[in-house]
């Protein structure tokens, strides 16, 4: 208890350097991935794409971030076992912090693919199953949450399926395709609207004072479905078709319709991405503010603030702008493979299954959904080439990162431990 | 850093455009008999080996994309056709290069001079040939659309119709080589018996290769169907 009471500030501030850190990991890395889809598409400029990640990432996370994190907070640890000694706790989050942040680290500087949402879940499991006792460990959360790990990409990769062979059925396969591609995009314009604010509004906008009914937000989605639809047809009529370069390849025209869709669904995929992904940095920001704001007790309900949820949409914000962008351009000069139409049903599948996840409260990782949503194109015969060597290379992350991410955790536990006491 | 990241690590090279590279220089080098057959018809060797050359350094380039093409598809890549079939296109389309370098090669090799009365007749046949194997890289150029419907439907239907105008190419090809080869018959008493034995085997292999870029459509057909 004298702990928290003399070292508070110094505790807080700490978790929020640390907290601030992994977010601008966040941005500077993992936001390459869910942009980069509409940079190689050529649907976005690269400025274009750096602007819309900067509204929607932090978007996101203001908006929709709140129920990884509380998840992240008190969702895998059981905090009434540490009524008793909050310090632990204290500690717990900070070494998971810490932990996570320096695994990222690592394995940037050594090129290895990790999640950062698998570092910070393998680190709070760690810190608490060894350093605490195996008990204070919600095995059953903990279970859902690595079961998710493998249902989103294999979701994603079913909504995608579909969602190309619509595309196929009703635009690419027919007498028209250009038609029919004006004619049908704003469904699917409408369709990015709706999802996005339904999961939204129905998840979480409490903690900004909107408490909505399942009608109204339905009602409400509608509406912005509309709106997003309404923009959309505006944004169409200015693509005409150019027949010239259709001669060589057919679907020229096609795929610029498409590439006004890829802005929406651009748009949806960072929302998405910073719904989920600010939780890895600022859950465990939540959890320690929340017991020093409490003086040392170990609360379930406080209700987190929304300046930490800015905090991690600032730092997510801030890693994009200084290193995100070199990385969002070299993913987007690698995937020139999947155009507009690919693209945009790799990205709304993907971000559809992200900010479900998001509502539901779990922690998963965008780019194993993303890569999901790719197979999942290519499963409808919608791409030439695909490299299926990386399914084993995400096992072997997700074998690797969890161990390496509580061993960690494990040890800067004790340290803090020593340290403080 | 970048090489590792799971999500561009998934994108393979597409073999499809260096396919259809593949097949344009083919039907550079096939292109290029025609010219070599007028050089030969005026007796001008010089210039026929030219052209010779040419179609040596084209089927060359050809044979170097397609080992790319080879060396790029490992069997763990997910294609949206069988791998085989594919290299069994690839291998079809390279013998169009082939044929068309056989054929100047023993004809510039044997200084081979077409009489004068099966000139015309000559000429005819190699064109009609040439357009047969170019009406098999208009099918193949249709490779990139089919990816995108995902082999099905109507981009399907345009191809197939491709291929049967292939076939029919072929066929008209066919009846030009059973006219020749009588117009042949009635003058070879006048031809050394050896230069006559060639000549046959030259208009066969001109057949050849209308029959190989015959092949590379039912190849194509192959993938469509499925």
């Amino acid at each position: 208890m004298n702990i928290i009471a003399q070292h508070g500030d110094i505790i807080v501030i700490m978790a929020c350097v640390f907290g601030f850190f992994m977010a601008w990991g966040v941005g500077a890395n993992d936001v390459a991935n869910a942009m980069g889809t509409s940079v190689g598409s050529k649907a976005l400029t690269l400025k274009q794409a750096i602007m819309i990640a900067i509204v929607f990432e932090f978007a996101g996370a203001y908006l929709a971030g709140g129920a990884v994190t509380a998840t992240i907070r008190k969702g895998i640890i059981d905090p009434s076992i540490l009524s008793g000694t909050p310090e632990l706790l204290i500690f717990g989050m900070m070494s998971a912090l810490l932990a996570a942040a320096i695994w990222l680290l690592v394995a940037t500087f050594f090129g290895w693919p990790v999640s950062t949402t698998h570092s910070i879940v393998g680190a709070i499991v760690g810190f608490a199953a060894v350093g605490i006792s195996p008990d204070a460990v919600n095995w059953a959360k903990v279970a859902k949450i690595v079961a998710s790990w493998v249902v989103s990409p294999v979701t994603a990769g079913f909504i995608a399926f579909f969602l190309f062979r619509t595309v196929q059925r009703l635009v690419l396969d027919t007498k028209n395709p250009f038609e029919n591609a004006q004619k049908y995009v704003p469904f699917y314009i409408y369709l990015v609207g709706f999802i996005i604010s339904m999961v939204t509004f129905t998840k979480g906008l409490k903690h900004i004072g909107l408490d909505l009914s399942f009608g109204n937000s339905a009602l409400i989605s509608v509406g912005v479905g509309f709106l997003t639809m309404i923009i959309g047809k505006i944004m169409l009529s200015r693509i005409k078709e150019d027949k010239e370069a259709d001669k060589d390849y057919h679907f020229t025209s096609v795929e610029k319709v498409f590439g006004v869709l890829m802005m929406f669904t651009a748009c949806a995929m960072a929302f998405a991405h910073g719904s989920n992904d600010v939780a890895n940095a600022v859950g465990p920001i939540a959890a320690i503010v929340g017991i020093v704001n409490a003086g040392g007790e170990v609360l379930q309900e406080t209700v987190m603030p929304s300046w930490i949820l800015i905090l991690g949409g600032t730092g997510i914000v801030a890693g994009l702008v200084m290193y995100g962008h070199k990385v969002i351009a070299t993913v987007g000069q690698n995937i020139t493979e999947l155009t507009p139409s690919r693209g945009f049903a790799a990205t709304l599948a993907a971000a559809t299954t992200v900010v479900v996840a998001s509502g539901t409260g779990l922690p998963i990782s965008t780019t194993h959904t993303l890569v999901g949503a790719v197979l999942g194109v290519g499963l409808a015969r919608g791409l030439a080439a695909l490299n299926l060597k990386v399914i084993g290379t995400i096992f072997v992350s997700w074998v690797v990162t969890l161990p390496a991410g509580a061993g960690l955790s494990i040890i800067f536990f004790f340290m803090f431990k020593g340290m403080f006491s | 850093m970048v090489s590792t990241n799971p999500f561009t690590q998934m994108f393979a090279r597409s073999p499809f455009k260096p396919m259809q590279e593949h097949i344009a220089k083919a039907q550079q080098c096939a292109e290029q008999l025609v010219p070599f057959f007028e050089a030969s018809f005026a007796d001008d060797w010089e210039k026929a080996e030219k052209y010779q050359l040419i179609i040596a350094d084209l089927e060359h380039e050809a044979d170097d994309i397609k080992k790319e093409i080879r060396q790029s598809l490992p069997s763990g890549l997910f294609l949206p056709v069988p791998r085989t079939d594919l290299l069994n296109l690839l291998r079809m389309q390279d013998k169009i290069a082939n044929t068309a370098k056989d054929i100047s090669g023993i004809m510039l090799g044997r200084k081979m001079s077409i009489p004068t009365l099966i000139q015309n007749e000559m000429i005819e046949f190699v064109k009609a040939a040439v357009k047969t194997s170019e009406q098999a890289l208009t099918a193949l150029n249709e490779l990139d659309e089919l990816i995108a419907a995902g082999f099905r439907g109507r981009e399907v239907q345009v191809v197939e119709a491709l291929i049967d105008k292939l076939d029919d190419l072929e066929h008209k090809t066919d009846n030009l080589e059973r006219h020749l080869r009588h117009s042949l018959f009635k003058v070879e008493k006048e031809l050394d018996p050896i230069d006559a034995i060639f000549l046959y085997k030259v208009i066969s292999w001109i057949g050849d290769l209308a029959d190989r870029a015959q092949d590379v459509g039912g190849r194509l057909q192959l993938l469509l169907a499925r």
